[in-house]
């Protein structure tokens, strides 16, 4: 199996260490290892504009990853992500901007701070499910909002507050390039981590919650304790997340963490596919890109239609609504599973069908 | 002491109209086991449509009302039937979700038909408040709980007597043992949906009299959640209870709290008292519990 072209056209995998490990074989090590040096060597490529866009990508892709665990490996579904971005976002603001402390401390306290409040108002997740879980988490989604924007001494109110990017020694990563580069490799570990957590008894817990809670605590696995361990693990994310999203946008305010963020979020988890890290990746790049997309299809029917362009946001939500419905009613694992189809093709070919 | 009773006065107002939006989140939930987060966006559509029939047209406020209400029925039948059915058997967040999308699009189209500014309608009721033991009452608060009222009788005894609502009744509690009887949960499904979109209409033309309109008008569709979830989520009582409860304790902390933290509770307090009610009583203060079995 040493061949680089030669690739495993079936299931060959004859244990449960084969099954679990990590890169099944050889072509799958040069493969990733590959991708990761197309994506550190992206910016040799590509323009500043698009550099920024695709750091947009990848900090939303380790929220996204955050949710999935959440979501996707546990079944609790969350309506509350924005705020938790919020919370990670504020935390590192007030750390950095009014007490002065450095970047690399706070973003892992941005983190913590962010699981801990994420684990509070996971606690109802142990007595409810389902719709009464999601308004849970919507209600903390809006008291999170209201302390954020009415704790004007603290947070600065509805104003918000500004912020720096972070600096190595004397140098600032004040570039698109640089910032880039940070975010990639918190996406990579954040990959890595979710991978691994899901070859673990905590995953498999995790696992077993979502897909029937009752049974896997007959088989011996304390719901609360995993159920609660999944938001603060989800949540940690989510403000690592918000906290390089803050520092990159170099501002934060209330508004930048309504409900619409959550779900986008929400979105980017389901289109990308339900339980898959590759899935949420591809998802966070789907909805980063939509309304980028959309701007360029409105500027260029501006053309023909110069009122467009005062329908552009509504346009965007349109299209946004449309998109989701679409993925839910006809690809419901989302793009993860037309990856696997696609993949699943290459691998039969020719005798695909 | 008039200051509390104007208060009272305008939580058993507002709350009558969160327990009608309520009844349509209510009758979704029982009839599908989904959430219709596009509720506010159901809410909204029916008042447009009813102003752009009376100022455009210049259509009488109630044929106007009657041809909004026909078209918030298709509104509920189009929807039904594109995106609801063929996620019948999808999980429960896949179809919260698809609510959530169809809200996003519905927003986008409000937007691009009628814009962002408010709208006001042209006065239907009388304009002379009445007054009330002191306590003065516009007659379009009046109104609104007479027909809220009223609506929610006729609903009781439709659930209870005709034989739609006794069908709807019947798929909420077992859906296959309904169908194996010979009803048609399609049929059913159509009807919550045509039903829940003209009830969200009335709503929205009763909240747009006393208001205008607007589309962020449709945030009551979220405002409105803590009343269902403190009501249970399956019970038409509890939707009603609920919406008289939550209006009067918003207005309540509205009133006398607000000075003290500088605004906005209004919107917080009904997810504070329903982040409480569910620690304390997961399916709400009348929804059935459910005994799950492996």
């Amino acid at each position: 199996m040493r061949n680089l072209v030669v690739r495993q056209s079936g299931n060959y995998k004859t244990s449960y260490k084969d099954d679990m490990k990590l890169f099944g074989t050889f072509s799958d090590k040069v493969k990733w290892i590959t991708l990761i040096l197309l994506l550190l060597a992206l910016p040799l490529f590509v323009s500043n504009y698009w550099i920024g866009l695709i750091t947009l990508c990848t900090i939303s892709a380790i929220g996204a990853i955050g949710l999935n665990i959440l979501t996707g490996f546990t079944g609790q579904i969350s309506i509350g992500v924005g705020s938790f971005l919020g919370v990670g976002g504020y935390t590192t603001a007030i750390l950095t901007s009014t007490y002065g402390v450095s970047f690399w401390v706070s973003l892992p306290i941005a983190g913590i701070v962010t699981a801990v409040v994420g684990g509070l108002f996971g606690i109802p997740a142990l007595r409810l499910k389902g719709l009464y879980l999601a308004i849970a988490t919507l209600a903390a989604q809006v008291i999170i909002l209201f302390v954020i924007s009415r704790w004007d001494s603290v947070t600065g109110g509805t104003a918000g507050m500004v912020l720096s990017r972070p600096t190595v020694g004397d140098f600032m990563l004040s570039t698109n390039t640089s910032y880039y580069y940070l975010s990639i490799i918190i996406l990579l570990v954040t990959v890595l981590y979710a991978v691994n957590l899901l070859r673990t008894r905590v995953g498999r817990a995790f696992l077993a919650v979502r897909d029937r809670d009752i049974a896997a605590q007959i088989m011996g696995i304390n719901l609360f304790y995993y159920k609660v361990l999944a938001f603060i693990v989800s949540s940690f994310f989510v403000g690592i997340a918000g906290a390089l999203l803050a520092h990159y946008t170099m501002i934060v305010s209330p508004e930048l963490y309504n409900t619409q963020v959550s779900i986008q979020y929400l979105a980017m988890v389901l289109i990308g596919g339900l339980g898959s890290v590759f899935g949420s990746v591809l998802g966070a790049v789907f909805i980063t890109l939509l309304p980028v997309g959309l701007s360029t299809i409105v500027d260029f029917l501006t053309v023909y239609m110069p009122e467009m362009y005062q329908l552009l946001s509504a346009f965007k939500e349109f299209v946004f609504g449309i998109v989701i419905i679409l993925f839910l009613i006809f690809e419901p694992g989302g793009l993860a599973h037309i990856w696997m189809n696609i993949k699943k093709y290459f691998k039969l070919w020719p005798f695909s069908n | 002491m008039i200051f509390f009773l104007q208060m009272l006065i305008n939580g058993i107002v507002v709350g009558s109209i969160y327990g009608l939006v309520a009844l349509g989140f209510v009758l979704i939930y029982r009839a599908s086991g989904a959430l219709n987060l596009a509720n506010g966006e159901f809410v909204i559509f029916g008042p447009y449509i009813c102003l752009m029939l009376m100022t455009a047209l210049k259509v009488p406020f109630l044929i106007a009302l009657f041809i909004t209400l026909l078209l918030s029925a298709i509104l509920g039948l189009v929807v039904e039937r594109l995106v609801v059915r063929p996620l019948q058997n999808a999980p429960v967040i896949s179809v919260i979700m698809a609510t959530i999308g169809l809200s996003s699009l519905l927003a986008g189209a409000v937007h691009m038909i009628w814009g962002h500014s408010t709208k006001t309608f042209p006065p239907v009721f009388p304009q002379t408040p009445v007054n009330i033991g002191g306590i003065v009452v516009t007659p379009v608060y009046l109104w609104s709980f007479i027909v809220v009222v009223v609506l929610l009788i006729i609903f009781s005894i439709f659930f209870k007597y005709s034989k739609i609502g006794l069908a709807i009744r019947a798929v909420a509690d077992d859906q296959q043992a309904a169908s194996s009887m010979g009803m048609s949960v399609k049929f059913v499904y159509a009807a919550t949906w045509t039903i829940a979109a003209i009830v969200a209409a009335i709503g929205g033309v009763l909240i747009g009299n006393i208001n205008g309109i607007n589309p962020t008008m449709a945030s009551i569709g979220l405002t409105v959640l803590p009343v269902v979830i403190l009501g249970g989520l399956d019970s038409v009582l509890g939707a009603i209870i609920g919406g008289f409860a939550i209006g009067i304790l918003q207005n309540m902390a509205g009133g006398y709290l607000d000075p003290l933290v500088g605004g906005g509770l209004k919107e917080v307090v009904p997810f504070i008292i329903v982040l409480l009610v569910l620690m304390l009583k997961p399916h709400g203060l009348f929804g059935s519990r459910g005994i799950e079995r492996v």
